[in-house]
């Protein structure tokens, strides 16, 4: 069923692209049809696929430092209320400068290769990852911790046993999002300076009017954000076995 | 030969959310019995559960002395608390989990647990899948697998259907034999099922009208015609006081 709907939004989707072509008579170098467009990815697919392995090393990268880096910090802030205390108004305030303005100053002080990349998918990434996995475990439920308590469990049983995996589905709604927005870091920094990945080649193919090569990238940009967000969401939905439990037996995870 | 009393208060002084809710009250509750304590929403009874599980964010004046075998408590309460994540095994050892005392004795004892119960088909079930009565059973049990004296239980079967509160009011009865009981309830049919003793605690700040002469073993059948004084006994003075 789930292939299915995919299958038929991607041809409306198509469809429609196709119809606001032909309705407007917009020609193609302001808008290609899906055709030309799909000619392009085949035609230039090896260029294409060089740009798009330097983009994905960049999302996975920005993916696995800013999970980690959130994770850790929403960790301290739980154990350690002194060091909340001093770490949340870093947290907000690592949010209210839009991520857009420090792109030029992280390609300036980290060069034009992957790491100003990987630093702008880490900030974005960070954010929705610590905040949602430090409220989880904010939110463990009173009456566990005081069960646990009376049953005479250390702090750190506790910690293992009840709060990381009350505070879990939190944590996945943090890191789908973290997935969805992950590419927006990476293709900004690309496009402010770099010499490889999707946001360069669309940048280079709109200064040349290739505007079916721009569309070309934009296209498996999406597929890929796309993809990997399944991906992501299929293994937090795995891990999460008990948010939808389909039979009667499971997997210990602890 | 009578036990010396597992529990004792001395001149007890609770006041909690700006409310006096015991104040000098002295009692004793008895050791290897169930004692109910009956009273109506707010005046007390789950604030004295909280404090005997050593909450610390209730205080107190006045003295409460322990027997030496009651210090360490079971806890169960009107929510299941079962972990959603783990099986229902793991739940009914999870006092030995959360201890790092996890050994085959434990594993056997907790599966011998479930087959008295009824449970060893769903063992490997996670709680979402149980129903709540097997889920109440299952928290039953996880209080049981607790190497203690003292059993603390806080309306444990109120959010049950009828039939379903009276099986596990009947299992809780066999299966707690022998040790001290501590059963909160509002139900004062509840009261002269389980109670080897009833306190009915009245008023705000609380008082206590002590009733033990109660005929017969436990699980009664409080319908009846012998336990039909007892009940009209237990509302009077619900209504009015001791």
């Amino acid at each position: 069923m789930k292939i299915h709907r995919i299958l038929i939004l991607a041809a409306g989707g198509l469809l429609l692209w196709q119809l606001v072509v032909a309705a407007t008579g917009a020609p193609a170098y302001i808008l290609p049809g899906p055709l030309p467009v799909a000619r392009a990815i085949v035609g230039h697919w090896p260029e294409l696929w060089h740009h798009l392995q330097t983009t994905l090393a960049e999302i996975v990268s920005g993916l696995v430092i800013g999970t980690l880096l959130g994770t850790i910090c929403a960790v301290v802030m739980i154990l350690s209320p002194l060091l909340k205390r001093w770490l949340l108004p870093v947290l907000v305030v690592s949010q209210a400068i839009p991520v857009f303005a420090l792109a030029p100053v992280l390609v300036l002080w980290l060069g034009y290769g992957m790491a100003s990349k990987v630093a702008m998918a880490v900030l974005i990434i960070f954010f929705p990852v610590a905040s949602s996995f430090y409220h989880g475990m904010r939110r463990t439920d009173g009456e566990l911790l005081e069960l646990g308590r009376i049953m005479g469990a250390s702090k750190t049983s506790l910690f293992y046993y009840i709060i990381i995996p009350s505070a879990l589905p939190a944590f996945g709604s943090g890191l789908r999002v973290a997935t969805a927005v992950a590419p927006i870091g990476a293709v900004v920094g690309e496009w402010v300076g770099s010499s490889s990945g999707l946001g360069f080649y669309m940048l280079h193919a709109n200064a040349r009017m290739q505007i079916d090569r721009m569309f070309a990238a934009l296209t498996v940009l999406a597929l890929v954000s796309l993809l990997l967000y399944f991906i992501i969401d299929t293994l937090v939905a795995k891990t999460l076995y008990w948010e939808n439990p389909k039979d009667l037996t499971h997997e210990k995870i602890l | 030969m009578n036990r010396p009393p597992a529990i004792h208060f001395e001149n007890l002084c609770v006041d909690f959310e700006g409310t006096r809710l015991f104040d000098h009250l002295s009692f004793a509750v008895s050791a290897g019995k169930c004692t109910c304590i009956l009273g109506p929403s707010g005046c007390g009874k789950s604030t004295l559960l909280r404090l005997l599980s050593g909450n610390p964010d209730i205080p107190f004046t006045g003295s409460i002395s322990f027997s030496p075998q009651h210090y360490r408590i079971g806890w169960m309460s009107q929510s299941d608390l079962l972990l959603p994540w783990m099986c229902l095994h793991d739940n009914v050892m999870l006092g030995a989990r959360l201890r790092g005392q996890v050994d085959e004795k434990r594993r056997r004892k907790a599966t011998l647990l479930l087959e008295r119960a009824g449970l060893s088909a769903y063992e490997k079930a996670l709680p979402a899948t149980l129903s709540g009565g097997m889920r109440q059973r299952g928290a039953l049990l996880r209080t049981l697998m607790e190497e203690c004296e003292l059993l603390l239980m806080d309306e444990p079967f109120s959010a049950l259907d009828a039939l379903t509160r009276l099986k596990l009011q009947d299992l809780a009865t066999e299966m707690t034999h022998g040790r001290t009981v501590l059963l909160v309830t509002h139900d004062p049919m509840e009261a002269l099922r389980m109670g080897d003793e009833i306190l009915v605690f009245t008023g705000v700040p609380a008082q206590i009208k002590r009733i033990s002469d109660l005929p017969g073993d436990i699980p009664r059948r409080p319908a009846s015609a012998e336990m039909a004084p007892y009940y009209q006994d237990l509302l009077s003075t619900l209504m009015n006081g001791p």
